[in-house]
């Protein structure tokens, strides 16, 4: 399935400067830390384990302030599902200088097509002009969240965005694929996903980081969205990369090629 | 009991992080080898609003305690800056202490909100070549003339005076033998660093070099009665309210290097293969490492116990004295270790431990040294007569 390639246009209205923007967030381990496997392989360990918002997250949030910033937006919604902790992650947004901020709570953090069933609920509540999400979150890769959401909202999308910009009320993007850059004219409303290309996010100020102490912070449940997170897939076994074996020295060509006949057996 | 550090604690320790982490061992060697200030660093933070963050709210600051100021200076050396990081901000986060409470409205209003917004930097000038740690002796005069005072006198380590507008300074308004206590008679002034009456040379010294330190000549420098703070005679009073505040400061940033330094001998020793196998797989590599480890996390709680003390209005001087002794030993000698680790590389700059090394030290000196800190302990908790 490739999304993106065609553009979905829709006849809802264009975009406003009153647009609110959603921003969904990811908290995931910190990209700094070196991941270890639980004892008992049933996933990743994750107490006491340093963690921090999804870097895609945070380009995410750094597009939509500056929009924002330009006068293109009115309002920056952050919205984080998963543990109660992802509160914490939500306030580093906000410290960022989203406006505000709603967590979903769940016990652990829902698989891809239930964060898009809570954010179509949430996009119905709130009615963004435009949601902006990480292309992927570094812990899972699954890269599917932002195409699903628009698929259920049946919204256009731009997936890997490098260059986003607001331009005669239509949202023009730049996408890196394979082979060079697209660039794309999306009608509002729309879902885009960022890649690492788009900009620099910022670093929260003390001053932000006080105020956003204050910011509002909404708490929702599933249930509440009556949205269905039951996991639809299982987890069999978690491993860790086999660690590489140190190389071996070979003295000439020959019993190199020895070696990969008859040790490795791929000639 | 609960050891962890709030939500708002760590989003400061992270946002400080990212700060400092554009500024790599690169800044910091070379800045180490050209002397030039930090100024790009110290910029960096001022615009993060950093240097008022336990400064009140309404001049600018973030009225915040010594804990979260803790947290910040240990991030800050903790990313490598180590002291030629943290010596640019240190004297912003507690240093103006004395203004805060015995400052007068017009002096809050007027020195404050610049110190917090870093338009102008200030400099401590307290120690003096002939005084030493017996801050009683200090010297340097200042004489009341009608409405202000002519300052003579000398000082010696007064940091970042090269780049200083203003300077904090203790002086003697009236004679030692006069007092009661040798406490009495110094008066705090917070003045224009007026280059034409005071001459400042650099001190060409082991560590920090980004970071100057300063003999001042003093020559009948004018200070206006309105730069006086408080009472006549009551400085050195003023002073020693800052003095916990400074020693839980002092010992986050050591800590902070220490960490850093057992980090980075954790890595090379994991990397380097010597005999066939890393460096790190042997004990008289790894158990040094470790203690040092377990020891900077002592270090690192005593310093966080004193600032909660603080921080909740309780004593803290035999906590925070406690914390700066012990933080700056342990710091230093996780320093030494992993330089020794990186074996002849511990002793290259361009592994930077040789560095922390070389910086490890001003914690262990100054703002007060350990025998000093260790007389307060005996005196003080131990009840123990006095020594000197
Ligand atoms: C890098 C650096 C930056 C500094 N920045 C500043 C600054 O900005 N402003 C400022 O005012 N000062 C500054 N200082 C000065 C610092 O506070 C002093 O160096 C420190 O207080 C020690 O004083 P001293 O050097 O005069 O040592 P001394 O008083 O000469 O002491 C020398 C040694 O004798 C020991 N000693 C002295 N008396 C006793 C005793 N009774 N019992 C046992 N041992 C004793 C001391 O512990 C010390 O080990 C700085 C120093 C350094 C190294
Ligand atoms: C200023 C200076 C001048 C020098 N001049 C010269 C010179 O002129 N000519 C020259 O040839 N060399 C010179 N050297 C190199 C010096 O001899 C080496 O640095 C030294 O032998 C250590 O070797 P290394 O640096 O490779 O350390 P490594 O072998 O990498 O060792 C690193 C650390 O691991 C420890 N270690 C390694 N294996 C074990 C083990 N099995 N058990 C416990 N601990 C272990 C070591 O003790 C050391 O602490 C100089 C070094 C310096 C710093």
């Amino acid at each position: 399935m490739s999304f993106g390639q065609s553009i979905i246009f829709n006849e809802i209205q264009g975009v406003s400067h009153q647009m609110k923007i959603l921003v969904p967030i990811k908290r995931v381990i910190d990209a700094n830390i070196k991941v270890r496997v639980k004892s008992d392989q049933s996933g990743v360990e994750l107490n006491n384990v340093k963690m921090a918002m999804n870097p895609f997250c945070e380009i995410a949030v750094e597009a939509a302030l500056r929009l924002r910033e330009a006068g293109e937006a009115e309002e920056v919604i952050v919205v984080c599902a998963g543990p109660a902790n992802g509160k914490e992650t939500l306030r580093t947004a906000l410290a960022m200088g989203a406006d505000r901020a709603i967590h979903i709570e769940s016990e652990d953090s829902p698989e891809p097509l239930a964060v898009a069933k809570l954010l179509k609920a949430v996009v119905e509540r709130e009615k963004p002009g435009l949601v902006i999400l990480g292309k992927q979150a570094i812990d899972g890769d699954n890269n599917q969240t932002g195409q699903m959401l628009s698929a259920l909202l049946n919204w256009s999308l731009g997936t890997f965005i490098s260059r986003l910009s607001v331009e005669d009320g239509a949202f023009h993007v730049t996408r890196e694929v394979d082979g060079g850059l697209e660039n794309l004219k999306l009608s509002g409303p729309a879902v885009v996903t960022v890649d690492l290309r788009l900009n620099e996010p910022r670093y929260a100020s003390l001053p932000n980081i006080m105020k956003a102490k204050k910011k509002p912070m909404e708490e929702l449940t599933a249930a509440a969205l009556d949205v269905d997170i039951t996991p639809r897939l299982t987890v069999l076994k978690v491993e860790a990369p086999a660690s590489r074996s140190a190389g071996v020295r070979v003295h000439d060509a020959a019993e190199l090629v020895d070696k990969l006949k008859n040790e490795a057996k791929v000639i | 009991m609960d050891f962890a550090l709030t939500e708002h604690q760590r989003s400061i320790d992270e946002s400080v992080r990212r700060v400092c982490a554009q500024f790599e061992d690169a800044y910091w060697l070379d800045h180490d080898r050209s002397g030039d200030f930090p100024i790009e660093f110290r910029q960096a933070m001022t615009e993060g609003g950093w240097l008022g963050i336990a400064m009140p709210e309404r001049y600018g600051g973030a009225g915040l305690g010594i804990t979260e100021a803790a947290v910040l200076m240990h991030a800050v050396t903790n990313s490598g800056g180590a002291m030629s990081a943290a010596s640019t901000m240190h004297i912003n986060i507690f240093g103006p202490h004395p203004i805060v409470v015995y400052g007068d409205e017009v002096q809050r209003e007027r020195w404050l909100p610049p110190l917090i917004a870093g338009k102008e930097i200030a400099c401590f000038a307290v120690t003096e070549p002939d005084a030493g740690l017996d801050t009683g002796s200090l010297t340097t005069q200042a004489r009341l003339e009608g409405d202000h005072y002519v300052v003579r006198g000398r000082k010696i380590w007064t940091s970042t005076a090269q780049v200083a507008d203003r300077v904090m300074l203790l002086a003697r308004t009236s004679p030692r033998e006069a007092q009661g206590s040798s406490v009495d008679g110094l008066t705090l002034f917070y003045t224009r660093l007026d280059r034409d009456r005071i001459s400042v040379r650099e001190i060409d010294k082991m560590g920090r070099k980004a970071v100057d330190s300063n003999e001042l000549f003093i020559d009948d420098l004018i200070v206006p009665m309105e730069d006086r703070i408080g009472e006549e005679g009551k400085g050195f009073r003023y002073l020693l309210d800052g003095l916990n505040p400074e020693r839980i400061l002092i010992a986050a940033e050591a800590v902070g290097i220490g960490r850093n330094a057992v980090d980075r001998a954790a890595r090379y020793a994991r990397d380097r293969v010597v005999f066939g196998r890393p460096i790190g797989q042997n004990q008289a590599i790894q158990h040094p490492l470790a203690r040092s480890w377990a020891e900077l996390e002592a270090g690192w709680l005593l310093a966080l116990k004193a600032a909660w003390a603080y921080d909740a209005g309780q004593p803290s001087g035999a906590a925070a004295n406690a914390a700066k002794y012990f933080a700056s030993e342990v710091a230093f000698t996780a320093c030494e270790r992993a330089v020794m680790t990186h074996g002849g590389m511990g002793y290259a700059k361009e592994f930077q431990v040789e560095r922390l090394l070389r910086e490890v030290l001003i914690p262990r000196i100054a703002p007060v040294s350990q025998e000093m800190v260790l007389c307060y302990l005996a005196e003080r908790v131990l009840d123990l007569p006095r020594s000197y």
